[in-house]
């Protein structure tokens, strides 16, 4: 097994033909577009600049830091490193939802629920891949677990966090006909199913989306990632719509645990709403 | 002196004075006092859509041995805004109204098909009112209903009211801001004091 950890983790998930070496000089280059671009909002006075150089160093540290965390997780027998890192990815994923809450739940429900419902989805789904489809062996063997999870973990994010968003905003704003239609004796899931249906619209929306122009407009990153390692194209397709099934699946069922979870905590056994569950949100 | 429909006892949002009484079925119990005072907190404290001390009793039965929904179908709170989440009046109906209950509140028969942005506040008050009785509630609890409505229109409100609390032996608490209306509606008055903090 080749020993280039430094590549992306979407192009070790399957090794193609001798790939390219990429120089110091390409990857200098493409940097120097991310200087371009910030020299160009600096003059147009757009506030962008730090943001842009602050975000690019932070990839590229997080990428080269990750790739020396491959290599060497992908040359150890233990299973025990392996969920080690599954657990600090899932970690990091329930900080960051956290994070991008408006209105959070007080306690530990603003993390617990996050990180239940990406837990819920993504290893579940992840454990099924790797014992039912892959069977590689062994069947935690990490060039495999580690980007698989990563990728469920990464869309998982971003849909569970909409998803949560759109529910505490929508309770906020509509309290007044969430109450008046409890008041008219409906239980609370009747009075909260329209931003029921939209929290979950809001989440799925992405990954419906690149479905429905996938191979039209797109060509999604993993696949692109496997035919630059020289994949087959044919193969590397199967894999796409393997990861996208995954993706839309992991993600459903990630919304509609933070959906559920998520609004029932919003109301309490005497179907009274309960924003004060709520933090008001930081300027 | 039979049971009564309705016993508070010593009931109280967070942070107001402690209020009982007791409503006889047919009764209309009004209720007023400064803004602020808590007499909306009050009703929803009532209908349980707020946490608060004391006992609250519908026929005997404690509010906490009746499921929620089934306690707010049978005291049955009108907001000072009711909620339409629907585009259409008619869709919010599970029967449509017949043309007397109609009548009765002087609303035209085709506010039925119209939508709902279309109505004023005082047609959709009404309308919330066909729509909470419809339910056949125990205990109407009445938040400023007439706020919107002009002199005819109020003194229909308060006919079809009274009317109902005599055909379904039902009881109302009803907040108002005008002696007068407390004067014909009211068998009994609560005034409550201004906020003790």
């Amino acid at each position: 097994m080749p020993g280039n950890g430094n590549v992306s983790a979407i192009s070790i998930l399957f090794w193609g033909q001798r790939m390219i070496e990429l120089s110091p000089w390409d990857l200098g280059l493409a940097a120097s577009l991310m200087l371009l671009l910030a020299l160009l909002s600096h003059r147009l006075q757009l506030k962008l600049a730090k943001p842009l150089l602050i975000s690019t160093v932070r990839m590229v540290v997080q990428l080269s830091l990750i790739g020396l965390v491959l290599k060497v997780l992908f040359s150890t027998e233990q299973a025990l490193w392996i969920l080690l890192m599954a657990v600090a990815m899932l970690l990091v994923a329930g900080r960051e939802v956290v994070a991008r809450q408006h209105r959070r739940y007080r306690g530990w429900w603003a993390w617990g629920l996050g990180t239940g419902s990406m837990f819920l989805s993504s290893f579940t789904l992840t454990l099924m891949t790797l014992l039912v489809m892959i069977q590689a062996d062994p069947w935690w063997n990490p060039q495999y677990a580690i980007p698989l999870l990563g990728m469920l973990l990464g869309n998982t994010m971003t849909a569970v966090t909409l998803t949560l968003e759109r529910l505490t905003e929508g309770a906020w704003q509509q309290r007044e006909r969430i109450e008046g239609r409890l008041a008219l004796g409906q239980p609370w899931w009747v009075a909260i199913e329209d931003i029921r249906r939209e929290a979950i619209r809001a989440g799925l929306m992405p990954i419906i989306n690149s479905m429905a122009v996938a191979g039209l407009v797109s060509l999604p990153g993993m696949m692109t990632g496997q035919i630059l390692a020289g994949a087959a194209p044919v193969t590397a397709v199967q894999y796409q719509i393997l990861i996208l099934l995954l993706i839309a699946a992991g993600t459903g069922l990630g919304c509609l645990a933070a959906m559920v979870w998520g609004s029932r905590r919003l109301f309490d056994e005497r179907h009274r709403l309960r924003l004060d569950r709520l933090e008001s949100p930081r300027s | 002196m039979p049971d009564p429909l309705l016993r508070a006892d010593q009931i109280a949002p967070p942070g107001m004075t402690p209020v009982s009484f007791e409503l006889q079925a047919g009764h209309c119990l009004s209720l007023s006092g400064p803004s602020g005072c808590g007499k909306t907190r009050l009703l929803r404290r009532l209908a349980d859509l707020d946490e608060g001390t004391g006992d609250i009793r519908l026929n005997g039965r404690k509010q906490n041995d009746i499921a929620a929904p089934q306690w707010r179908c049978n005291v049955s709170l009108l907001p000072a805004q009711s909620p339409w989440w629907l585009d259409k009046v008619e869709e919010h109906f599970s029967s449509p109204p017949t043309l007397e209950q109609l009548q009765a509140l002087q609303l035209p028969v085709q506010c039925l098909q119209q939508a709902v942005a279309q109505l004023s506040s005082g047609e959709r008050q009404r309308l919330a009112l066909l729509r909470l009785l419809q339910q056949e509630p125990l205990v109407l609890l009445l938040d400023e209903p007439t706020a919107h409505l002009d002199e005819t229109n109020t003194l229909a409100f308060e006919s079809h009211i009274k009317a109902y609390l005599q055909a379904h032996s039902a009881a109302a608490i009803w907040i108002s801001h005008d002696a007068g209306q407390r004067q014909r509606v009211g068998d009994q008055h609560i005034v409550l004091g201004a906020a003790d903090d």
